[in-house]
């Protein structure tokens, strides 16, 4: 294997502090593995960017204490109910959250992927969003072809893209099918980590088929091979959430103390082990 | 044999009434309700509707990304989407961050998804919400993450058709800027709308009973629509329609 080939301890080593991670809703492919890696090794301050939401990801992240700033549409555990970890941390105020809306995250790594400062946008104009956000405002059609005030929305550009994929082949490319998300964030990012669910063993751009479903290899820095690594949230097309486990998760992160028991169990015990 | 109608089956029933002649409505996360709507409508259309869920590898048919839902919505090619709100006021703005005064919020709400953008583009925005108490439906929401109506220079070319609650119908009167009451569900009544809705509406002198769905409708509903929510929505599937099987 290539030096592109790495663990996934060091994956998490190589995501600074501080860092602006950029990471894909619980239905597409979370690098769950590594956000464990990320609490056992101590990250601290990390601006979370949910494309455009995130789920028990960023739950957990946040309950860890690693994460300082939260750029998200939402967080959402969809039929699970609300994120309890999300919710203590906003209402102890120790989270800086910087609402926003689906579109204006989607359109703003748009701008960083095309190297440009922003996007328009419609909709918005009206949404208290927009008097809360520094890094929005609004401007007109420099063709006069439509009326009325455009949103303007300025380039998101994540240090590093955080994700995991069904397939990786050995020149670092990265299959993710119709995930295409996460194609955009990889082009707006820096860095981009990847974990595998699996190695394919040939050359993905070469096959026609699965080519148009691939990040190229350009934009991967590093790769660690990592089965069932969107556990216990699931990854699209393999396998689904593992149900008992986010119960339970949930049921323990109502509080701090069983939120620290959970972190014992399945965070820092299977790293002392290693 | 039919079981006893279950409260969801009256609003999945309702809504998808509201779907009837629409070529393409896209459900958001967290909408088993309306997404039930929006398949049953599609079952009944012949297959002549289209409906894109957020969340269901089945029933998306995207390839772009997240951004698809949007980039569709902005072109026009979306006729209905559906909305809740923690709190949701008399002139149809919805609060989806929190309460309190934000930042500081007292309360704290999962976040806006696409709401803010969405409200103003798609034509037939339905709102929805079950709790339907003077504590969601409020004098005026305390942060509007997408507002129900907007001043004549801002491009809008969607907004609100209707609000759905576990008690009633409202209609939204885009002109006027206020609900009015449209139908009250079986076993509710005018009175106790009035006392349990926060913001002030108008109503009609006798005001209708919302349509129970037909034995045909539940049929429908209680099979392909329960089969193909439930890959979606698992729990909401097994509680609902597994619960009406059983009965």
């Amino acid at each position: 294997m290539s030096e592109l080939f790495t663990s996934v301890q060091d994956l998490a080593e190589r995501i600074p502090d501080g860092a602006k991670v950029a990471m894909a809703p619980d239905y597409s492919g979370c690098s769950m593995v590594t956000a464990r890696a990320l609490i056992a090794r101590g990250a601290k301050n990390l601006h979370l960017i949910g494309v455009p939401s995130v789920g028990f990801q960023g739950d957990m992240l946040i309950g860890a204490g690693c994460v300082e700033t939260l750029e998200t549409a939402a967080v959402t555990l969809d039929e699970y109910g609300p994120a309890p970890r999300f919710m203590a941390a906003a209402k102890a105020g120790t989270l800086k959250i910087i609402d926003g809306t689906c579109p204006a995250i989607h359109a703003g790594l748009q701008a960083a992927e095309k190297g440009i400062p922003y996007m328009p946008v419609r909709g918005i104009v009206g949404s208290d969003l927009l008097t809360h956000r520094d890094d929005w405002t609004t401007g007109t059609d420099p063709f006069g072809e439509q009326d009325g005030p455009l949103v303007l929305v300025k380039a998101i550009r994540p240090d590093v893209t955080l994700i995991h994929a069904p397939l990786a082949d050995r020149n670092g490319n990265v299959w993710i099918g119709v995930r295409r998300e996460m194609m955009v964030m990889a082009h707006a990012a820096r860095e981009t980590f990847v974990t595998a669910e699996e190695i394919y063993d040939g050359d993905l751009l070469a096959d026609e088929q699965l080519a148009p479903g691939a990040i190229p290899g350009l934009y991967v820095s590093a790769l660690a091979e990592a089965a069932n690594g969107a556990w216990p949230v699931g990854l699209f097309g393999r396998y689904g959430p593992d149900d008992a486990h986010l119960r339970d998760y949930l049921e323990r992160a109502r509080t701090d103390e069983g939120f620290a028991g959970w972190l014992d169990e399945f965070v820092y015990a299977p790293k002392a082990a290693e | 044999m039919s079981g006893e109608l279950a409260p969801e089956e009256l609003l999945i029933a309702t809504v998808a009434d509201m779907l009837d002649g629409l070529r393409h409505v896209a459900v958001g996360a967290q909408s088993p309700i309306p997404g039930s709507a929006a398949l049953l409508a599609r079952a009944r259309s012949g297959g002549a509707l289209r409906v894109s869920m957020l969340g269901s590898e089945a029933h998306s048919p995207f390839t772009d990304g997240g951004r698809e839902l949007f980039d569709c919505a902005a072109q026009g090619r979306i006729d209905a989407f559906f909305l809740g709100g923690g709190q949701i006021d008399g002139q149809a703005n919805i609060n989806l961050v929190g309460i309190g005064d934000y930042p500081n919020t007292k309360v704290r709400f999962p976040g806006s998804f696409g709401s803010a953008y969405l409200y103003l583009l798609v034509p037939r925005v339905i709102l929805f919400r079950e709790e339907h108490t003077a504590r969601v439906l409020v004098p005026k929401v305390d942060f509007i993450s997408a507002p129900g109506v907007s001043d004549e220079d801002v491009l809008r070319t969607g907004g609100p058709h209707a609000l759905v609650t576990g008690r009633c119908v409202f209609d939204f009167d885009a002109g006027k800027r206020r609900f009015r009451l449209a139908s009250v569900h079986p076993g509710h009544d005018a009175d106790e709308i009035r006392e349990h809705t926060g913001f002030d509406y108008d109503a009609p002198d006798v005001v209708p009973e919302t349509q129970i769905p037909d034995a045909a409708t539940l049929d429908l509903l209680r099979g392909r629509v329960a089969d193909e929510v439930a890959e979606t929505y698992p729990a909401f599937a097994a509680r609902v329609f597994g619960a009406a099987d059983a009965a």
